[in-house]
């Protein structure tokens, strides 16, 4: 399977990564490689095989209640930039 | 004999009976690490201030189990106040706000952290290579990779500036380092360990294990860290053997499967004459041993090459540049941020793996890739099921060939990913296996994998145990 500069580049932006040039070229190479790889799975019938789930146990249930949190100092404390006890982003709204 | 020679409960025996302080081990091990450091690079953070912490427990009495001892933790598993980089630019500076579940378990057994070790990007490739700050050396030979992503854990407990270390594994992370640098490491069945803390990759297939040179510390820090924990709800509330005494039965009877399918891969002569010789000797020691049959293990590397790609682009999605890590410096809008944020932070095998699970899990290809991969694994799963309907364990080699040189692999990535092609299995499965040294061959240590039914670590460690009264491996001493 070829896997073209623009799917890659289509890829990139769905996974929020700016990548450059020459790193899309390679990728480009390498993505068909491994997709070529991994493609011997098709040759396996799985018609009447169910995806696998872990067995052991089941999503365990609990009580709605208060539980610990994590502090709000805590929580900012590696915040790129802050403000008054916020995350701070670009400005997202046009005024 | 040195401090620094012994082991987990060996220095928490000395403790016990003040022959020795908590400080004076603390320092010992800082003074190694200082000497090892310049040849191997296996930790990215030293923690200098673990001697005061150790200074507070010398005049106590201990206990825990573990009061006063030291130990080194991958950078990719939560101590509270200390950096947990991953190894990556994106979380160069991050500071963890809370213990993870394992580390609080730890400071309950009265544990010293020593620093955190050196890993692969996120915990993604299988030598050290792919560490955003530098390579960690293997001990046995600085030309060679220690083996990866715990890479950093495997060589500091081998070169003696850790007596152990936890590390995860989601493919192989903590067994093929063992093999490498030539210690014991344990990969626990998944659910025996509580994953809060540590650094999502895979979630299907990550946990926390430990890595040590005697059976009895891995014994010792698997009944520390084991057990259900609410904050994982993928922890299994499931009685915890105390394998310290588990380890001790006697292995007579046990039967132990050797998958032919392992044998049609590419071995070095090296590492098939020394697994040759292992089984000969577990055969002398009472076990019978037996040809099995996992008929879909070949399948093993491209459907994990789909389902931990595909779970990593998921759990990577959290940087963002928004609540921590890095952030780009220049940009034009949010959706830029994002892009550039984590175009500049993250690393080459990150990005490709990213990557290559955007694209898995896209429109139109979601059937044809992860639902096929889900598939497959059924089968894989399958294939153990009914192999342990015959045998107590399944052996194999840990790895295919013996650590390679710095370099060699990263060129192709399908080479680097066909060095995990005995352990990937095991995590697709949620089973338990451990990597023992069964051999030494051109200076080079060689490691055999023990793999076990759900939950069944005990019988692994009891292997592992006879196995070292057999072979001391662990009198063996890297060069340093």
């Amino acid at each position: 399977m070829s896997i073209d500069i623009e799917t890659v580049r289509k890829v990139a932006n769905l996974a929020r990564l700016d990548l450059k040039e020459e790193e899309l070229e390679i990728l480009s190479s390498q993505m068909a490689d491994i997709v070529d790889f991994v493609n011997q799975l098709a040759e396996l019938d799985t018609e009447n095989v169910e995806p696998y789930i872990h067995t052991v146990s089941e999503t365990p249930m609990r009580e709605d209640k208060k539980g610990e949190t994590l502090e709000r100092e805590k929580a900012l404390m590696n915040a790129p930039e802050r403000e008054k006890g916020f995350f701070v982003v670009p400005r997202i709204v046009e005024i | 004999m040195e401090l620094t020679e012994k082991g987990l409960k060996e220095l928490s025996d000395l403790i016990k009976r003040k022959e020795v302080k908590p400080s004076e081990v603390a320092e010992a091990f800082l003074k190694r690490i200082e000497e090892t450091e310049k040849e191997i690079n296996a930790y990215i953070t030293v923690i200098e201030k673990s001697v005061e912490e150790a200074r507070k427990k010398d005049e106590k009495e201990g206990e825990g189990p573990l009061h006063g001892v030291p130990l080194a933790i991958k950078d990719n598993i939560n101590i509270e106040g200390i950096k947990t980089t991953c190894a990556s630019k994106i979380l160069e500076n991050f500071i963890a706000p809370f213990d993870a579940t394992v580390i609080e378990k730890l400071k309950r057994a009265g544990a010293i952290f020593l620093g955190k070790t050196n890993l692969d990007e996120f915990a993604m490739g299988s030598s050290t290579e792919y560490s955003a700050f530098f390579p960690t050396r293997n001990p046995w030979d600085r030309e060679r990779v220690p083996g990866g992503s715990s890479g950093g854990s495997a060589a500091s407990v081998s070169a003696r500036s850790a007596p152990a270390a936890l590390g995860s594994d989601t493919g192989g992370s903590i067994r093929q380092p063992s093999a490498f640098c030539g210690v014991i490491g344990l990969k626990p069945t998944y659910g025996r360990v509580s994953r809060y803390g540590l650094v999502a990759f895979a979630s299907s297939l990550d946990q926390i294990g430990p890595i040590a040179r005697k059976t009895e510390d891995i014994a010792l820090l698997m009944e520390i860290i084991s057990g259900k924990d609410p904050k994982d709800s993928t922890s299994v509330d499931i009685k915890v053997d105390r394998f310290t005494e588990e380890m001790k039965k006697d292995i007579k009877g046990l039967k132990i499967g050797i998958p032919k399918e392992f044998f049609e891969f590419e071995i070095q002569k090296e590492i098939k004459d020394t697994f040759d010789e292992f089984i000969k000797k577990l055969e002398s020691a009472g076990c019978y041993i037996e040809e099995i049959s996992l008929p879909n293990i070949k399948y093993s590397i491209p459907t994990y090459y789909i389902i931990a790609p595909s779970e990593a682009s998921s759990n990577l999605a959290r940087y963002d540049g928004v609540r921590y890590g890095y952030r780009a410096k220049t940009f034009e809008n949010l959706m830029d941020m994002y892009n550039k944020t984590r175009g500049e932070g993250f690393g080459q095998e990150v990005k490709r793996r990213i990557m290559l699970g955007t694209f898995a899990l896209s429109t139109g290809y979601y059937d044809a890739y992860y639902l096929k991969a889900m598939k497959v694994r059924t089968l894989i799963y399958k294939d153990f099921q009914s192999a342990f309907e015959r045998v107590d364990v399944i052996a194999g080699p840990t790895t295919p060939t013996l650590p390679f040189k710095f370099g060699e692999r990263t060129k192709n990535p399908i080479e680097m990913y066909l060095s995990d092609i005995f352990t990937v299995s095991v995590n697709l499965a949620g089973l338990p296996g451990i990597s023992v040294p069964i051999g030494w061959k051109n200076n080079l240590p060689v490691g055999g994998q023990l793999i076990g039914k759900p939950f069944d670590e005990s019988t692994l460690l009891r292997i592992s145990y006879t196995w070292e009264q057999i072979f001391k491996h662990y009198e063996n001493k890297p060069p340093l």
